[in-house]
């Protein structure tokens, strides 16, 4: 047996639909490769109908380049990227052989497995949307491939909109089912074999800090984090959110030193306001980095603390994290000991002579560090520019931005204040995280973008400890009041109000995604049954509760394909059929062959005491019934309701 | 090559003892009177081959889905293990309250095929890819709602004599293939299989009795010659001018009943066996409505004509099928 023009064509969708949900992380040459290939092997199944599969000697070159391919793109042939290639190129190749249902079949397994696949790279709600849309039309080969029995064929349009409303439907009452397992199932408490983070297309804070890497952050409306708070929401001002610090500069790039862990004896660290308690659900990127508000009181519980009050990770955050803090945003913290005091001052030889002379200056013009601040702020209050777009610099990068450009953002800022500063004799560091936030006020959270990103100073006072410095507020107050959209001139085209409700109502939307799903585990797992008092529920609860779900939807399954229609009988034949039950019930069933007369008849000979109650209503059925072609809606419902209230007490006894 | 074939004998065997032990499973009891109405007690449903490749995959999934900690992947293999679930249940539905009410039975001589009308109450479900299956023969049929459906099948037959209809397997695969849903029935119900001719055509016996030979002659269109159509009544036979005019279908009485006519009797063939005879005379018998001449039947105790038409050919041939 051989596919028919409609499996074919449906074969085709399926993997074409599995193909372009996989395009987006393929090199672009191969995502179009392999779309050519299926168009190509449609065209010829369209075409040339009778050339059949191609000959091997096409095939199985192909099937022999494409572990080639891999390897030659990817150096490797394991993995999630050259994995995923592999699957769809196989997917690709099984669709060029593909003659027999049983071929099709096989098509839509693997088909199911590398939609899967898809969802290992992106799990946001508009990926997994898209994914459930690939299963339609798997689904609808799958229904194509069983003869119907319709011997007349329809319209294939029609034919289309028929399965794929059937599959639809199919797939919506699937739902209940598949919510409750997906609740119940247990998680692993270790994952069987280890699995390598996917690698994340989106971009994120680095690790370092170097002029001009952060431009493409700021083009990126992705979101970073979202917060919501317990307490009131900070103002903009105070909207720092702590990322990296960094120690170590080369002349170039800012980057981190081996700091140790928080030794709480040493650093003393005293609130001077009410501290805030909020929970941060953090994207996954590349980067192992927590974010805290200006300045975290508290551990992340799991994570560590550095020293210098970076929070990080053991590995790269790459799914969806969620942790509680504790900030105080107004905050002295004092403790330096001579190692970070020397690496707090240190700059590289050779560079930026002019930036480290101005600096030195400025150290024997002010008897007071408070003062050299103020003068550098003052100078770039006075001299400088803010622009996203700012001019290159040389090998003197900080000479040429504060003496000759005198443009640029954050990085800029915070790299040559933090020169001038060290040259001064003021340990100086540079801290990246993010600046801003937008307050949904829909959702009740906050959202933190990349394009929040910042970068700013913290420097040593001896008399107050660790302060922080915002260069870039010197500059661009706007930049620190109203967010990064203030100077962002390419975002203005959701500036309409509307725009802007949708936008905030689908973050609402991916906000609630990764919450509820995304990170449902085992921890969530338990919660459950919050609902009916159970805290913390064991196995054993979740056990009763899924199989009391189960048995709820089990009934309802076979409370549905058991169910009986009702016939097409209208509600006279249904009332009279309702009759001669409660009759029957009573020892007077009626013959299959008898009709209302005979049967009243045979009745009335036996129990002539019923004569009263029965005979009107056989009267007025055979009046129903046989005296006029078309039925009143009200003498049925009439008829109908009498024989409800029928008393048929006289049946008993003789 | 012959383990297998023990094999596949003690598969045999074991599939025998089963439907001698478990009819309930196999539903081979008993002959049932119609209308048999499938219900839940005599409907099963198993997962096919690629229902349990399927959940193979599935169950891959899952475990990929859990090692990953990949919850919308695990969605998506809930999705659509629950829509195989659901599919279980709608196969279930395309047979269930299904009601086998009637098995036409054409009739044919052994050997050939015999048409076989299956006609099924379905109730008012729309019903697809339902599957009737006798032995080898098969046949793909949907239900409308509220129409009776038909399937028609063409069952191979060998000998002459009563046919009982084997047991009907009624299936479906429906929706997607993963799960088989079946009902056996077994209707009481016996086809006539007419003996199969002699291939070669001997010539008629002449009449024993000495009669004027003339030729018969059709009479015309008189109203005379014409009567009431009657069922199975050829459709050549029809006198559709006549029928017109007179508003009722009348048929052409196809011969004067007089001249020669054939004695076909079943002993005056000696020198040949039973079958051969019966052979014979299923031939004559043809040969003779071909010619439109009268015959008469003489078999052991009977005696059927002399007379012509398709009522006194089917008596013949029925007396002969079941001698």
């Amino acid at each position: 047996m051989r596919l028919d023009r409609r499996q074919f064509d449906l074969t085709a969708l399926t993997v074409l639909c599995a193909t372009l949900l996989h395009a987006t992380h393929f090199p672009f040459w191969l995502s179009l490769g392999l779309i050519a290939a299926i168009a190509a092997r449609w065209l010829q199944r369209r075409r040339r109908p009778d050339w059949g599969k191609p000959p091997v000697l096409l095939r199985l070159p192909l099937t022999l380049a494409l572990p080639i391919v891999v390897w030659l793109t990817y150096g490797n042939l394991f993995g999630l990227d050259p994995g995923s290639v592999f699957a769809v190129g196989m997917l690709v190749l099984k669709l060029g052989e593909s003659e027999t249902p049983r071929d099709a079949r096989a098509v839509a397994t693997f088909t199911s497995f590398v939609l899967m696949a898809a969802l290992l790279f992106e799990q946001d709600m508009l990926t997994t949307l898209y994914v459930g849309l690939g299963v339609i039309p798997l689904l609808m080969l799958l229904r194509a491939l069983e003869p119907s029995g319709h011997d007349v064929p329809q319209p294939v349009a029609r034919e289309l909109l028929r399965d794929g409303r059937a599959v639809a439907l199919n797939l919506f009452a699937a739902v209940p089912l598949a919510v409750l397992v997906f609740l119940f199932l247990p998680r692993l408490a270790a994952p069987l074999w280890v699995t390598q983070g996917a690698p994340q297309g989106k971009t994120g804070l680095g690790d370092s800090m170097s002029p001009g890497n952060m431009s493409d952050l700021f083009l990126d409306d992705q979101p970073a984090f979202r917060v919501t708070f317990d307490a009131p929401v900070p103002p903009p001002a105070q909207r720092y959110w702590r990322g990296v610090v960094l120690w170590r500069y080369d002349g170039r790039t800012w980057s981190r030193a081996g700091g140790g862990p928080l030794d709480p004896g040493r650093q003393e660290l005293r609130p001077l306001s009410p501290e805030i308690g909020y929970e941060i659900t953090q994207e996954p990127g590349r980067q192992r980095w927590l974010f805290a508000l200006d300045l975290p009181t508290s551990d992340a519980p799991g994570y560590s603390r550095d020293e210098d009050f970076t929070l990080a990770a053991a590995r790269p955050i790459d799914k969806p994290l969620r942790y509680t803090l504790h900030s105080a945003p107004r905050y002295t913290l004092s403790g330096l000991n001579t190692l970070q005091r020397q690496r707090a001052l240190r700059l590289p030889e050779g560079f930026n002579p002019r930036a480290v002379a101005l600096g030195r200056q400025w150290a024997q013009q002010y008897a007071e560090p408070q003062q050299v601040v103020q003068a550098a702020l003052d100078l770039i209050r006075a001299e400088f520019r803010y622009t996203l777009s700012p001019p290159p610099l040389g090998r003197h990068a900080m000479d040429d931005f504060l003496f000759e450009t005198r443009a640029g953002y954050c990085e800029y800022f915070a790299s040559a204040f933090a020169v001038l500063m060290r040259a001064a004799g003021i340990p100086t560091r540079v801290v990246m995280g993010y600046q801003g936030g937008y307050w949904n006020e829909a959702g009740s959270y906050m959202i933190v973008r990349q394009s929040d990103a910042h970068a700013w100073n913290e420097v040593w006072l001896d008399d107050r400890g660790w302060v922080r410095v915002d260069p870039t507020a010197a500059v661009s107050p706007d930049r620190i009041e109203l967010g990064s959209g203030a100077n962002a001139a390419f975002n203005r085209w959701y500036g309409s109000e509307w725009l802007l409700a949708l936008r905030n109502r689908w973050d609402i939307a991916n906000h609630w995604w990764t919450r509820l799903v995304v990170q449902f585990d085992e921890i969530s797992q338990r919660g459950l049954l919050r609902g009916v008092g159970i805290d913390q529920a064991g196995w054993r609860e979740l056990g009763i509760a899924f199989a009391l779900g189960m048995g709820l939807l089990a009934a309802l399954g076979l409370w549905w394909a058991l169910r009986r229609e009702r016939g097409d009988a209208d509600l006279v034949d249904r009332a009279y059929a309702k009759l001669c039950a409660k009759l029957g019930r009573r020892g007077f069933a009626r013959t299959p062959s008898e009709g209302p007369n005979d049967y009243l008849y045979r009745v009335l000979q036996q129990r002539p005491q019923a004569r009263a109650a029965l005979e009107p209503l056989f009267a007025r059925y055979l009046q129903l019934r046989y005296a006029s072609s078309d039925v009143d809606d009200t003498a049925a419902q009439d008829f109908a309701r009498a024989v409800r209230r029928v008393d048929l007490a006289a049946l008993h006894g003789s | 090559m012959s383990r297998l074939a023990a094999l596949n004998a003690s598969w045999l065997r074991l599939l025998a003892w089963a439907e001698r032990r478990l009819p309930a499973l196999t539903r081979l009891r008993a002959k049932e009177p119609l209308p048999i109405r499938l219900d839940r007690r005599r409907i099963y449903v198993v997962p096919t081959w690629f229902g349990l490749v399927f959940a193979a995959m599935l169950f891959v999934m899952s475990i990929g889905a859990l090692n990953y900690y990949n919850n919308p992947a695990l969605l998506l293999t809930a999705v659509l293990g629950s829509v195989c679930v659901l599919s279980m249940l709608i196969a279930f539905r395309a047979l269930d309250g299904l009601s086998l009410e009637r098995v036409q039975a054409g009739t044919c001589h052994a050997g050939d095929p015999l048409p076989l009308e299956l006609v099924f109450a379905a109730g008012s479900r729309l019903r697809n890819g339902l599957r009737v299956e006798i032995g080898d023969v098969a046949a793909v049929f949907a239900a409308l709602p509220d129409e009776p459906l038909r399937a028609t099948l063409a069952l191979p037959t060998q000998r002459r004599g009563l046919l009982a209809v084997p047991r009907i397997c009624l299936w479906t695969r429906w929706p997607y293939g993963l799960f088989r849903a079946w009902s056996w029935l077994n209707p009481q119900i016996e086809a006539l299989v007419y003996p199969r001719p002699e291939d070669t055509a001997v010539p008629l016996p002449q009449s024993g009795r000495e009669a004027q030979r003339s030729v018969a002659q059709p009479l015309g269109e008189e109203f005379g010659a014409l009567r009431e159509y009657r069922a199975r009544d050829p459709l050549r036979a029809i006198a559709w001018k006549a029928s017109a005019r007179h508003d009722r279908l009348l048929v052409r009485e196809p011969e004067q009943l007089t001249g020669e006519d054939y004695v076909l009797d079943f002993d005056a063939l000696p020198a040949l066996d039973l079958e051969a005879r019966i052979a014979r005379l299923t031939r004559w018998v043809l040969m003779a409505e071909e010619r439109r001449t009268p015959y008469t039947l003489l078999l052991p105790g009977q005696r059927l004509g002399p007379d012509l038409g398709s009522a006194h050919r089917q008596r013949c041939l029925r007396a002969l099928a079941l001698l």
